[in-house]
């Protein structure tokens, strides 16, 4: 299968105001390759109170079939702020690498 | 079939945006153009327009509204001048990278400070770089043309731009001029309705307006740069269907006595006028003075340009509006640059005149004339001057 181009590869191939008619193409851009730190979730620390899941502002925490909270990492941009919310202290951030 | 009127050029300038039928008008007002929205705001009371008038609470929303609705297929106005459209300059860009082809008229008026309601060019200027067609108008006439021809122009399927029309704050917003204003049927026939290339409706889905990452953005940068200069094209089309169905013609710049001319003045919206009297007062005491009027600001008329100064020995550029610390005046800044490669060039000055308001007399006109025949001789030491500064 060809793959699909990421972006146009010629100035005529843009669209009009570089207009976008697929709907959802936004999952494409994996926006977790910015991230320099990820969160750990300690489920044994965890309440399952969904505190993380509010606050995340790239809506990438789900909550699992087990009711535990997890973050699809390749959106997560590591900004911490679950782990700064989450009152347990379940959440802990490590560096990438 | 085409009415003779007598009216305030703002007022006449919103009878003929009425005349295109937008569908949303959204502005702010603010001197010296309020009178353009405020008389728009009477058509739609009266009922004599069906357009949604939106009362926003800044210049920032008028724009913001304007594109939305261009977005959502409506063909959209606005109007300003000066601090108000500053406060625009975060929206202006945006229009014309998504493509929406909105409609302004500016009515130019110096930027502060000090704080200053009078006419200059400054305000329009400081917007040059923005990707909007940008057109001048030097009378009342060609303020309502313009303003017709503004929205077929930017609803062009080849261009998709907004467009602002200029005209000088007060010199013409406020003067009543005797004008030709067409009917609705005239303008029915010439301005088809807006076809947009999508609209934001749940039916068929679109995104405007998104991210462009660094992969891209030489790429948009280049599409801006080449659809505006093609929108000439279109440009030159319109005006010629409007010189075929009106009867009055419009170029890039439009050339008074200047064949054969040792010096030409180059003027941009309502000094143009004034020049064209001291031009052909000058002509009258044996003077070989001509004059140029540029109409279109945006895309350039560089091709033009270097037609029209042919044989002439000395131009002199009037601005309204200086780029400090910079080479002067922007029109004198692009017309030295459209210079640079030709072999015979004519020797440029630059006078920067009618700064917030200031007076500039047929007068003042001839003296600019007289420093130009001058400098056919000697060529002025100094490149650029504000006019008439005292202390200098």
């Amino acid at each position: 299968m060809k793959k699909k181009k990421k972006w146009p590869e010629d100035w005529q191939d843009l669209n009009p105001g570089c207009m976008v008619f697929e709907p959802g193409s936004a999952r494409e851009y994996h926006t977790g390759s910015w991230r320099a730190e990820r969160p750990i979730f300690d489920e044994s620390k965890c309440i399952r109170c969904g505190v993380c899941y509010i606050f995340c502002p790239e809506g990438c925490i789900s909550q699992n079939k087990n009711g535990y909270f997890e973050a699809d990492l390749d959106y997560c941009k590591g900004c911490g702020i679950c782990a700064h919310e989450c009152w347990p202290r379940a959440i802990k951030m490590i560096e990438e690498g | 079939m085409s009415k003779r009127i007598g009216m305030e050029i703002a007022l006449a300038a919103a009878e003929a945006v009425a005349l295109c039928k937008p569908d949303v008008v959204a502005a702010y007002p603010i001197t010296p153009n309020t009178h353009v929205p405020e008389h728009l705001s009477d058509i739609v009371a009266e009922g004599r327009l069906d357009a949604e008038f939106i009362c926003v609470e800044s210049e920032h929303s008028a724009l913001s509204a304007c594109c939305g609705a261009s977005g959502a297929g409506a063909r959209s106005f606005t109007a300003t001048s000066s601090q108000g459209l500053a406060y625009m300059s975060e929206i202006i860009p945006i229009a014309s990278s998504m493509r929406l082809p909105v409609v302004m008229i500016v009515g130019n008026r110096a930027l502060s400070g000090p704080i200053n309601i009078w006419n200059d060019q400054s305000d329009i200027m400081y917007q040059r770089d923005s990707g909007w067609i940008s057109m001048f108008a030097a009378n009342g006439q060609e303020t309502i043309d313009m303003a017709i021809q503004a929205f077929k122009i930017a609803e062009h399927r080849d261009v998709m731009l907004p467009v602002n029309v200029n005209l000088d704050g007060f010199q013409l917003t406020h003067v009543v001029e005797p004008m030709e204003m067409p009917d609705q049927k005239e303008v029915d026939s010439f301005l088809p309705p807006f076809k947009p290339i999508a609209t934001l409706h749940p039916d068929k889905i679109v995104s405007m307006g998104t991210l462009g990452l660094p992969e891209i953005f030489n790429e948009t940068a280049k599409s801006k740069d080449e659809i505006l200069k093609d929108s000439r094209r279109v440009i030159l089309e319109v005006w010629k269907e409007w010189e075929e169905k009106f009867g009055r013609k419009y170029e890039p710049i439009e050339a008074c006595e200047a064949r054969g001319s040792d010096v030409l003045l180059m003027t941009l919206g309502s000094m143009g006028e004034t020049a064209e009297v001291a031009v052909e007062e000058a002509r009258k005491d044996g003077i070989s003075v001509g004059l140029l009027k540029l109409k279109l600001w945006r895309p350039f008329p560089f091709e033009e340009l270097r037609k029209a100064v042919k044989g002439c020995k000395v131009l002199a550029v009037l601005d309204r509006a200086v780029s400090y610390g910079g080479p002067g005046g922007p029109v004198f800044s692009e017309v030295r640059s459209a210079f640079y490669d030709m072999q015979e060039r004519p020797v440029v000055i630059n006078e920067i005149i009618g700064l917030g308001g200031r007076d500039v007399p047929v007068s003042d006109f001839r003296k600019i004339i007289e420093k130009s025949v001058q400098a056919i001789k000697t060529k002025p030491e100094e490149e650029y001057e504000i006019f008439g500064v005292r202390g200098s």
